[in-house]
C-alpha cells in the first residue's frame, strides 16, 4: 500500500438484523483528496462513516487508516482520524474553550503544544468571540462550528465530517468550505451531505451510494463532463423555418418549444452558436435568448439513484 | 484515563448535584454524630461502661455506628451519582467523541471510575473529620478507624463499579438510577434472610453474597483478607463487564 493512501476500504458491509445498511463497498482516499460522500436518507452514509471512526464495529470488510488496520491496531489507526458525528459531540456544561481543551487532551497533544492548537483551532473556526461561553448557550451554529473545531484540533491526517454545513448561516457556510479546502490540501477529507452544490464548490471526487452500493465513483472534473451541455435553448422574435436551422452547421436535431422557442441539439465537441448567431443577424430573425442546458449535479444525482432503484426491481422481476 | 478522570470530576462539582449531595450527607450524618456522642456522654451509660471491664471504647461505639449509617446512606446516594455515567454521554451523543478517540475502551471505563471515586474520597475526607473532632475531648483507636475507613473506601468502590456497569446498560439516567437502586437494595436484603437458616461465611450461602455483610468485620477492626478480595474481585469484575459492554456496543 503506498504511504499516500491515507484511507482504504475494502469489501466493507454491515448489517443490522436482516437490513444491510452498507453492502460490500471498496475505495481508497489518498492525501490531498477531499471526497464528498452523497446518497439519499437511509443510504448507509452515516453507517459507513462510522465504521471508519471505529465507533461501528463492521460485518465484514477491512479498513485501514494511515496504513494502521482499524482492527489491528485501534489505537493509532485512531491517532489519525477527527470524526464529526451527525450531532456535535459537545458537553452542554462546560465552556467551548474548556471542552477544546478536554478534546486536545484526549488526542494526546504533548503539553507544550495544547495551548497553541487550542488558539490556533479557535481562530480557525471563528469562536474567538464564543471562547468564555458555555456550549449550552451558544446557537446550533456555534455548536457545528465547535463541533468542527473538536475534530481538527490534533490535526489528524484524516478529517471525517458528517454533514458539517448543517445549520450554518451562507457566510460561515462559505468560511467553512474554506476551511475544508485548506484541510484538502494536506489531509484527506471526507464529507457527507445532502446539498449538491456543496460538493461542487468543495470536493474534489464524488461518491454517491444507494441502498447501501456504491453507484458512483468519480473524480469531480469527470462529473462535470458528464455535466456538460449537448442542448441549446434558442429565442426568435422572427422564428425562421426549421429546417433553416437543421443546415446550420453541428446542428444535429431541432424540436419546437413553444412559439418561439426552439431546443437545439448539437455534439458535445462542436457548438453551432457562433454560426448560430451569424446568421441569425444577418437574416434578422430577431435572437433574444440563448441558453446552453447544462445538466445539473441534481440530476445526474437523481438520474442514477433512480436507474439503481429501476436495475434492482428488474433484478427483483427476473 | 486520567483525562477522562478530570473531566468527569470537574462536571460534577459544575453541576448543584454534587454540592447538594455533599451538603445533605453532611448534615445528616453530623445530626446522627451529635446525636450519638450525647448517647455516649450520658451519666447512666458511662456508669455502665465503667462497671463491665470489657466494655468497648469510643471509636467502637461512636464510629462503627456513625460508619455503619454512612453505608447505608451511599447505598441511597451512589445511585444518583453514577447514573450519569455513560448513560449521559449516549444521551448527549457525546460517546462518539471518546469512541473515536485513540484510547482503550477499558481507559473510558476506568476513567470514569477513578473520576467519580476522587468524589468519593472528599465526601469521606469530610465524613472523616466528625471522628477526628472527638480527639479534641477524647483519644480514639486509630486501628480500629483506618479499618472501618478502608472498609468504606472498598465498599464505595464496589458501589461505584456496580452502578457503573449499569449505566452502560441504558441511555435513561433515570432508567440505570432505579435499576442501580433494585440493585443495591437486594445485595444489601441478601443479609436478612440468611441469618435465620444458614451459616454466614459459607460461600454458597446468599447472605455471603450480601455487599455489606463483607464490611461489619472491617468496622470492629478486623481485618479479614477474605472481605478486601471480595470487594476487590466485585469492582474488578463489574469494571471489565463495562468495559465489554460498551465494546459490544459497536458491534450491536
Amino acid at each position: 500500500m503506498s504511504s499516500d493512501t491515507l484511507i482504504s476500504v475494502k469489501n466493507l458491509s454491515r448489517n443490522y438484523g436482516n437490513f444491510c445498511a452498507v453492502n460490500n463497498i471498496d475505495f481508497e482516499v489518498k492525501r490531498g483528496q477531499i471526497l464528498g460522500f452523497l446518497g439519499p436518507n437511509g443510504a448507509g452514509k452515516t453507517t459507513t462513516m462510522q465504521m471508519i471512526t471505529g465507533t461501528l464495529a463492521p460485518t465484514t470488510g477491512q479498513i485501514s487508516l494511515a496504513g494502521y488496520d482499524l482492527l489491528d491496531h485501534p489505537i493509532q489507526a485512531k491517532t489519525a482520524i477527527g470524526y464529526l458525528p451527525e450531532q456535535p459531540p459537545v458537553y452542554k456544561e462546560m465552556q467551548v474553550d474548556e471542552y477544546l481543551l478536554f478534546c486536545a487532551k484526549l488526542h494526546h497533544i504533548p503539553n507544550s503544544a495544547i495551548a497553541y492548537s487550542v488558539n490556533h483551532t479557535i481562530e480557525q473556526c471563528g469562536l474567538n468571540s464564543v471562547s468564555r461561553r458555555l456550549i449550552s448557550n451558544l446557537s446550533k451554529g456555534y455548536q457545528q462550528r465547535v463541533g468542527i473545531a473538536q475534530a481538527i484540533i490534533h490535526n489528524p491526517q484524516v478529517v471525517i465530517l458528517d454533514e458539517p454545513t448543517i445549520g450554518l448561516d451562507p457566510i460561515q457556510i462559505r468560511e467553512i468550505r474554506a476551511l475544508i479546502r485548506r484541510l484538502g490540501e494536506e489531509h484527506s477529507v471526507i464529507l457527507s451531505t445532502h446539498i449538491l452544490p456543496e460538493v461542487q464548490a468543495v470536493c474534489s471526487h464524488v461518491q454517491i451510494i444507494n441502498r447501501g452500493q456504491l453507484i458512483l465513483n468519480d473524480t469531480i472534473d469527470g462529473l462535470l463532463n458528464q455535466m456538460q451541455s449537448t442542448h441549446l435553448q434558442v429565442g426568435f422574435h422572427n422564428p425562421p423555418d426549421i429546417k433553416k436551422i437543421q443546415k446550420i452547421q453541428f446542428v444535429e436535431s431541432v424540436e419546437i418549444v413553444k412559439d418561439n422557442k426552439i431546443r437545439i441539439q448539437h455534439s458535445i465537441e462542436n457548438s453551432p452558436v457562433e454560426s448560430l448567431v451569424e446568421q441569425s443577424v444577418t437574416n434578422s430573425w430577431g435572437l433574444y435568448e440563448l441558453i446552453p442546458e447544462q445538466r445539473t449535479l441534481e440530476q445526474i444525482f437523481v438520474d442514477l439513484t433512480n436507474a439503481n432503484e429501476d436495475s434492482l426491481m428488474n433484478m427483483e422481476v427476473a | 484515563m486520567w483525562v477522562i478522570a478530570a473531566r468527569e470530576f470537574r462536571s460534577l462539582f459544575i453541576s448543584p448535584l454534587a454540592w447538594s449531595i455533599l451538603g445533605a450527607i453532611q448534615i445528616i450524618l453530623g445530626w446522627f454524630f451529635a446525636v450519638l456522642v450525647e448517647w455516649f456522654l450520658q451519666p447512666e451509660i458511662q456508669a455502665n461502661l465503667a462497671s463491665d471491664p470489657n466494655a468497648s471504647g469510643l471509636t467502637a461505639i461512636v464510629v462503627a455506628s456513625l460508619f455503619d449509617w454512612t453505608a447505608i446512606i451511599l447505598l441511597l446516594v451512589t445511585p444518583l451519582l453514577t447514573m450519569r455515567l455513560i448513560s449521559e454521554e449516549r444521551r448527549n451523543n457525546t460517546l462518539p467523541l471518546l469512541l473515536s478517540a485513540p484510547i482503550s475502551m477499558g481507559s473510558i471505563i476506568l476513567g470514569k471510575f477513578i473520576g467519580l471515586m476522587g468524589f468519593f474520597i472528599i465526601m469521606l475526607a469530610m465524613i472523616m473529620l466528625m471522628p477526628l473532632s472527638l480527639l479534641l475531648g477524647g483519644t480514639l483507636d486509630f486501628g480500629q478507624l483506618l479499618a472501618g475507613l478502608l472498609g468504606l473506601f472498598l465498599f464505595s468502590a464496589t458501589l461505584i463499579a456496580i452502578g457503573l456497569y449499569i449505566s452502560t446498560l441504558t441511555s435513561h439516567p433515570t432508567v440505570a438510577a432505579i435499576s442501580t437502586f433494585g440493585t443495591f437494595l437486594l445485595l444489601w436484603m441478601l443479609d436478612w434472610g440468611g441469618h435465620v437458616t444458614e451459616a454466614q461465611d459459607n460461600i454458597l450461602s446468599l447472605s455471603y453474597w450480601s455487599i455489606t455483610s463483607h464490611y461489619q468485620p472491617l468496622l470492629q477492626g478486623l481485618f479479614s483478607t477474605a472481605d478486601i478480595v471480595f470487594y476487590l474481585l466485585l469492582i474488578g469484575l463489574f469494571l471489565m463487564l463495562s468495559t465489554y459492554r460498551l465494546d459490544a456496543e459497536r458491534i450491536q
